[in-house]
């Protein structure tokens, strides 16, 4: 144990020597290291949206030919040549595909062939209602899940912990739709306490925005149990106990800090999913959003529309997982 | 340094809770603990009716080997962990009587060091604004010293304040440990095998600076460890512990020129550099 000489051959590990010998030893340019990081993040996450754009526009051009599902398997030839040669459809693949790509960057996603209006337009018309219901489906989620998982969590293995966990299956395994309808039954039909449809006063938005909660909720407290209980197991937290801090101090800001990142990421991946179109939620309660729209799209093929609404739903994403990166290097400082 | 201890020792006042000043700071007696498995229900007693008392200002070991009880111990004696049978007495308290408020108060007193001092500290916390939190907890009790002071007493630079634990070495995060132990002015440091995660060079300065924490500050200090060479270089007493009972207690001195016990005597055999010294 004769430390000061082997000291010395160690250079990675700065000595504990007095103060002198180790004084404002700063760890190696790290602000070199954070520009490459959030480069090379930026550089996967545009890959991800070019490769999203190009499935949708695969996709569009696999699902068979529109014509014929437009005007019928009737159709004479020259109206189905004509209808290909007004949509674009004649020209080389690879042209299409560009001015495809051009459209994206420039916010002109085309044109629908039943409404006969710009998609972008149409889109941005439904997306404050889809905003609605996702912003109060995901508040109610968050509320009750967040605090749901941390009560199970500090709880392991009592009541507490069982009622939450069943809870919690339960929300994820009921089927949306088939909540939708019994909520639709009991709170519109039966107590006629709130209207069973349609949009216009905050009371139409309960019952979706709590039928659209009940998944994420679930998802958001079975992570933030499985997150705060293994962050509860973590000896900082003995050590912070033993400091003499209190519970509650010990459970928020130590605990709770250290196990926030996967519950965030999940609610940001969440809101994500529902923002690009909760079809069935809206199909039962006739939301006028985007999954409406995307249902109107599917059902009357109108590929450009659903093309679009695809386009739509991946850059919500793409932005999304930038804002959990973001958060992440803020909340977490080993990632700054 | 002769300040400092003036310091110390005129700040005896405003402590939480009202002990007397020369009663033993930890008495344990007929400690029993037992573990039992969740799944096969199978009951395992890691502390086995073990006794021991550490005077004010008096440094205690607890050595043996893995598996021996020591951490079980000092955890009950701490009230962190399960308490088990048999009774504690830290500071003049007994732990069963109090309640949940009071023991926290008590355990500002008393300050542990854990095995693994990245572990310990949150990895989302400075250095500086852990002992913020400190602070928090007892305002006139840590004001005796400010943040840089006390990482000079523990001999890092005040640079480091503005570190996360991830931009400490292991040496360096085990002082911050101890600097924040310091900081509440305790009665009792225990120390739960305080270098093993540490590399064998900064070991001994770590060791060192527990030494001398304890004899500035008058603090009775309770090392957890299986390494002997440790205990004999920093405690003045030890107690040997094999499967949850103490085998043999005694001055440092006796037990290791003179074991009674034949486990003592294995664990001595076993240490490193013990046939070079016994043929000297």
């Amino acid at each position: 144990m004769n430390a000061p000489s082997l000291n010395a051959a160690l250079p990675d590990e700065p000595p504990d020597g007095p103060p002198k010998a180790q004084a404002a030893k700063k760890p190696p340019s790290m602000a070199a290291g954070r520009v490459r990081r959030v480069a090379a993040r930026l550089g996967t996450l545009f890959a991800s949206l070019f490769i999203a754009l190009t499935m949708a526009f695969a996709l569009g051009r696999l699902s068979g030919d529109p014509t014929a599902n437009i005007l019928g398997p009737t159709a004479p030839p020259d109206q189905r040549e004509a209808l290909r040669q007004q949509l674009g459809l004649d020209r080389p693949l690879l042209t299409q595909y560009f001015d495809y790509i051009k459209g994206v960057f420039t916010g002109d996603l085309g044109e629908s062939l039943q409404f006969y209006q710009s998609n972008t337009t149409m889109i941005f018309d439904r997306v404050p209602y889809t905003l609605q219901l996702v912003a109060g489906g995901m508040a109610v989620a968050i509320l009750i899940g967040v605090p749901l998982g941390v009560l199970a969590a500090t709880r392991e293995g009592t009541w507490w912990d069982r009622a939450a966990s069943t809870v919690a299956l339960l929300g994820q395994s009921v089927p949306v739709f088939w909540l939708g309808m019994m909520f639709v039954v009991l709170f519109a039909v039966k107590l006629g306490w709130l209207p069973a449809g349609q949009s216009g006063t905050p009371k139409h938005l309960i019952l979706p925005a709590l039928t659209m909660s009940l998944y994420p909720m679930a998802h958001i407290a079975r992570l933030t149990r499985a997150s705060m209980s293994e962050a509860l197991g973590e000896p900082f937290i003995d050590s912070a106990r033993a400091r003499g801090i209190s519970r509650a101090r010990v459970v928020w800001r130590h605990a709770f800090k250290n196990a926030l990142m996967p519950v965030l990421t999940i609610v940001v991946l969440q809101t994500g999913i529902l923002l690009s179109g909760a079809v069935a939620i809206e199909y039962v309660y006739s939301w006028p959003g985007l999954g409406q729209l995307a249902l109107q799209a599917v059902q009357f093929r109108d590929f450009p529309l659903v093309q679009a609404i695809v386009v739509f739903g991946a850059v919500v994403f793409v932005c999304l997982n930038l804002i959990v990166d973001v958060i992440h290097s803020v909340v977490d400082p080993r990632v700054r | 340094m002769a300040e400092m201890l003036e310091k110390e020792a005129s700040a005896g006042d405003g402590r939480g809770l009202p002990t007397p000043d020369n009663a033993p700071v930890l008495v344990v007696d007929g400690l029993v603990v037992e573990h039992r498995n969740r799944t096969t229900g199978e009951v395992f007693r890691a502390v086995d009716g073990v006794s021991l008392r550490i005077a004010a200002g008096e440094s205690a070991a607890v050595v043996g080997e893995s598996g021996s009880g020591k951490t079980t111990l000092a955890m009950a004696a701490t009230g962190l962990g399960p308490r088990g049978e048999g009774d504690v007495r830290l500071l003049g308290h007994s732990l069963a009587t109090l309640g949940r408020r009071r023991l926290r108060a008590l355990r500002r007193e008393v300050q542990i060091v854990f095995q693994d001092p990245h572990g310990s500290l949150d990895s989302r916390q400075s250095v500086r604004s852990g002992l913020k939190e400190l602070r928090g907890l007892q305002r006139e009790r840590t004001s005796w010293i400010d943040d840089a002071g006390l990482l000079e007493r523990v001999r890092l630079s005040p640079d480091l304040l503005d570190r996360y634990p991830h931009q400490l070495s292991g040496g360096q995060a085990q002082r911050v440990c101890i600097a924040r132990a310091l900081l509440m002015r305790p009665r009792l440091i225990v120390a739960d095998e305080p270098t093993s995660g540490l590399d064998v060079s900064v070991q001994a300065d770590v060791l060192e600076l527990l030494r001398e924490v304890r004899e500035t500050t008058g603090a009775a200090l309770l090392m957890i460890s299986h390494d002997l060479a440790v205990v004999r270089s920093v405690c003045d007493s030890v107690h040997v512990m094999q499967r949850g009972r103490v085998v043999e207690s005694g001055p440092c001195e006796t037990v290791f020129t003179d074991p009674a016990d034949g486990y003592t005597r294995e664990l001595l055999a076993a240490m490193p550099g013990a046939r070079w010294r016994a043929r000297r």
